[in-house]
């Protein structure tokens, strides 16, 4: 059998209204989590990048990505392993203002993660860190013990180390 | 979207003019050659209708009796035309009534447009009358659908609705215009799309594919070919044709496959599946290469996946590439229009005989006709058999007629005791099995076909489920013939009540009306039949009448359609009794 292993999927679509509905459906109909999702601009003009993370079987991950490619407005899928991509994802912390100065820990944690403050005021400050999922995990649970009054983070964003011949191939549909 | 549209052609407008965006649904479903739509009017698309009154000498409504009779109509009319359908309902309840046909269409591949019209831009999103998501609703079982809010997009809109339905793999378009969209005026052009950037209907064909099919095709020993619909909607019924009997391959039918090749061509070895012929079932799994050409695989063609040609080397001719490998792992797939790639591989081909081979189709066939056949078509106990009024159908129709079935044990029997010598000419629901699809859509099926004669078998109570389209059918005159094989049971559940649930009949027993009267009360000629020997006479009466025509025969209750593989079991292993 094969083993199930975290792809991340990048879809370039038309920018359309419902798409989400349509390519999600896709995922809710086999009962697929979807681990994080992001949408963006691409490198090309009035063309949509997907990017989506999911675990599944790689026989699995071809088929939803035939039935990905089979919707009228999307241009390509693709599917890559962690070993193809350079990924990251990025997470907001808003901590109390008294904790910067009473606790001199934190200071030296947002040194050594490579976070940076966004904002401080006088209530709050809010740390603004990029990196891995572990990275991210670690800096959370190191400021957890301090008390974190709000956090989130984003869906995975990836770029291909291999060139992506999506312009290429847009050039050819248009002949 | 980037679209491609052709522009100053003979069926595009070329001259701008100024317009109502209900006028440019008319007149766009015109430019798209639309001769007929069904539908069933209301709040929402009142305007649409209003243009369809003002061009009702160019363009004719079919005013259904409920909304999903309209899809199903639609669907029967491209079915048997190869045309797009057109079905239209209001806001609301009139566009989720469609949802059953349109899924239908998406799993049988139909090529169906539909137009909902919309409460008004303002009022989206504030549950107002009739105001329904119908673009959330359907998208699951649309290949696209699209709101206007626009009067100006509804050409550009409908062009690439009707592209995107009978392009690549068929399927249902729905494009929803709210009511201020069709108020709207606006400069109107018309232009077919030719191309979509993001849309390729027909994949590449690699040709290496082609040479390594033609290989295994020209060194197997026992070949089979098992082909569905993909050869009916390619129109590649004569490269088809020609390509197994240059080879000599044995060759079966999915449901949906059925008349691309003629019932008596002698290479035609039946219908593979749940209820289909005991040789090409058995055979799949003796088969040494497996040639699927135009088919999806289904469950109900395959039974159980880990006993399925486990043996064969599997070519998948296909026109949709997600289908590949999807249900069953190919060795070679061949990519493209089967018009094009089975006129393709057919010069790399050799002649073949395969002599011993189809006498092995033969010799299980003998068995299957000791075991079922015979009692199904020379029945010799009293009860009348849905097998032998097929048989009087086809006599009287020399094979030629339409049949149009819905759900049940009658279609699994007209499927395999109809002749189909013509192609387009089984009509049925395959892959939802719709009940109620079958008398909207022989409607549908004679319109689009008026010289073929177009018979529909419904079985009780499928029949009862769009009964109300004999309302159409008596307003339109459209001549179909209407037999209802009655067993006074939903046959196909008591048949599994019987053999897997210790027959008990939780709800199967019909008490029906009699529907002799209720046609009558429609002013449609009807009789009942319960005797062999008023068969023949009456099915002639029905056949030579001109008009409509409603027949009830009442069958045994309790007949059982063989063979039959069970849930969960391997094609070979299908039962006979």
């Amino acid at each position: 059998m094969d083993k199930v292993k975290q792809y991340t999927v990048t879809i370039y679509t038309e920018n359309n209204v419902g798409l989400l509905n349509r390519i999600s459906a896709i995922f809710q109909r086999r009962h697929i989590n979807i681990e994080s999702i992001n949408s963006s601009i691409s490198e090309i003009e009035n063309v949509s990048k997907w990017t989506i993370v999911v675990k599944l079987t790689e026989d699995q991950m071809k088929k939803i990505i035939g039935q990905i490619e089979k919707q009228v407005e999307v241009i390509k899928a693709f599917y890559h392993t962690e070993d193809e991509i350079v990924y990251q994802e990025s997470c907001l912390f808003k901590i109390k203002s008294d904790l910067l100065f009473d606790e001199r820990q934190i200071q030296n944690i947002i040194k050594e993660s490579n976070s940076r403050i966004v904002t401080v005021n006088k209530a709050f400050f809010v740390i603004e860190k990029s990196g891995k999922k572990e990275e991210i995990d670690l800096l959370y649970r190191e400021l957890s013990v301090f008390g974190i009054m709000q956090f989130t983070r984003s869906g995975r964003i990836a770029v291909t180390k291999d060139e992506m011949k999506i312009s290429t191939l847009l050039k050819a549909l248009q002949h | 979207m980037e679209t491609k549209t052709i522009k100053n052609n003979e069926q595009s407008t070329s001259k701008t003019i100024r317009i109502s965006g209900s006028e440019a649904v008319v007149r766009s479903l015109m430019a798209e050659g639309v001769d007929v739509l069904y539908g069933y009017p209301g709040g929402a698309i009142m305007p649409v209708y209003d243009q369809l009154y003002k061009f009702q000498n160019e363009i004719h409504h079919v005013l259904t009796r409920h909304e999903q009779g309209a899809t199903h109509a639609a669907q029967g009319y491209a079915r048997i035309s190869g045309k797009v359908g057109v079905a239209m309902a209001t806001s609301g309840p009139g566009a989720t009534n469609l949802i059953t046909g349109i899924a239908d269409a998406q799993i049988d591949s139909t090529p169906m447009v539909c137009i909902t019209g919309q409460v008004g831009s303002h009022l989206l999103g504030s549950d107002a009358f009739q105001e329904t998501d119908i673009v959330g609703i359907s998208t699951p079982v649309t290949k696209w659908n699209h709101q206007v809010t626009k009067a100006s997009e509804i050409p550009e809109v409908i062009a690439k609705a009707f592209y995107i339905a009978k392009s690549g793999r068929p399927g249902p378009v729905l494009i929803d215009i709210t009511k201020d969209a069709q108020f709207e005026e606006f400069d109107f052009k018309y232009e077919k799309c030719t191309g979509i950037r993001s849309y390729k209907p027909i994949p590449e064909t690699n040709p290496n594919t082609l040479q390594a099919a033609a290989d295994l095709i020209n060194n197997a020993k026992k070949p089979l070919v098992v082909w569905g619909q993909g050869v009916i909607l390619g129109e590649a019924e004569a490269e088809f044709k020609a390509v197994i009997e240059k080879a000599s391959l044995p060759s079966a039918w999915t449901i949906l496959g059925a008349s691309a090749i003629p019932s008596t061509h002698p290479l035609n070895v039946g219908m593979v599946g749940m209820h289909g012929n005991y040789a090409p079932n058995v055979l799949t799994n003796e088969c040494d290469v497996l040639i699927a050409i135009g088919m999806r695989f289904d469950d109900r063609v395959t039974g159980n996946l880990n006993y399925y040609a486990k043996q064969a080397k599997i070519i998948h001719f296909e026109i949709d590439p997600a289908e590949v490998d999807k249900n069953v792992k190919t060795d070679v797939a061949v990519l493209g229009n089967s018009k094009e790639t089975l006129a393709a591989i057919l010069p790399l081909l050799k002649e073949n005989s395969h002599k011993e081979w189809h006498q092995k189709f033969k010799d299980l066939y003998q068995v299957e006709f000791d075991k079922v056949i015979k009692n199904d078509l020379h029945p010799t106990k009293d009860g009348l058999t849905m097998g032998e009024v097929l048989k009087e159908i086809n006599a009287q129709t020399k094979g030629e007629a339409a049949i149009v079935s819905d759900v049940g044990q009658h279609q699994m029997i007209a499927c395999r005791y109809a002749d189909f010598n013509v192609s387009k000419s089984n009509i049925t629901s395959g892959g939802l099995g719709t009940m109620g699809f079958a008398l909207p859509a022989a409607i549908g099926a004679k319109m689009g076909a008026p010289n073929r004669e177009v018979v529909t078998i419904i079985g009780d109570g499928g029949y009862q489920m769009t009964i109300q389209e004999l309302g159409t059918i008596f307003q339109t005159k459209v001549p179909v013939k209407i037999v209802v094989l009655n067993n006074n049971f939903l046959g196909m559940v008591r048949q599994w009540q019987q053999l897997f649930f210790d027959k008990r009949y939780a709800s199967t027993e019909m008490v029906n009306p009699d529907f002799v009267t209720i046609a009558k009360g429609y002013h449609i000629n009807a009789k009942s039949v319960s005797k062999r020997e008023d068969l023949t006479n009456t099915i002639k009466e029905m056949i030579d009448h001109k008009g409509p025509f409603f027949l009830e025969v009442k069958v045994e209750k309790e007949d059982n359609v063989f063979p039959m593989i069970q849930t969960g079991a391997s094609v070979s292993d299908i039962r006979l009794e």
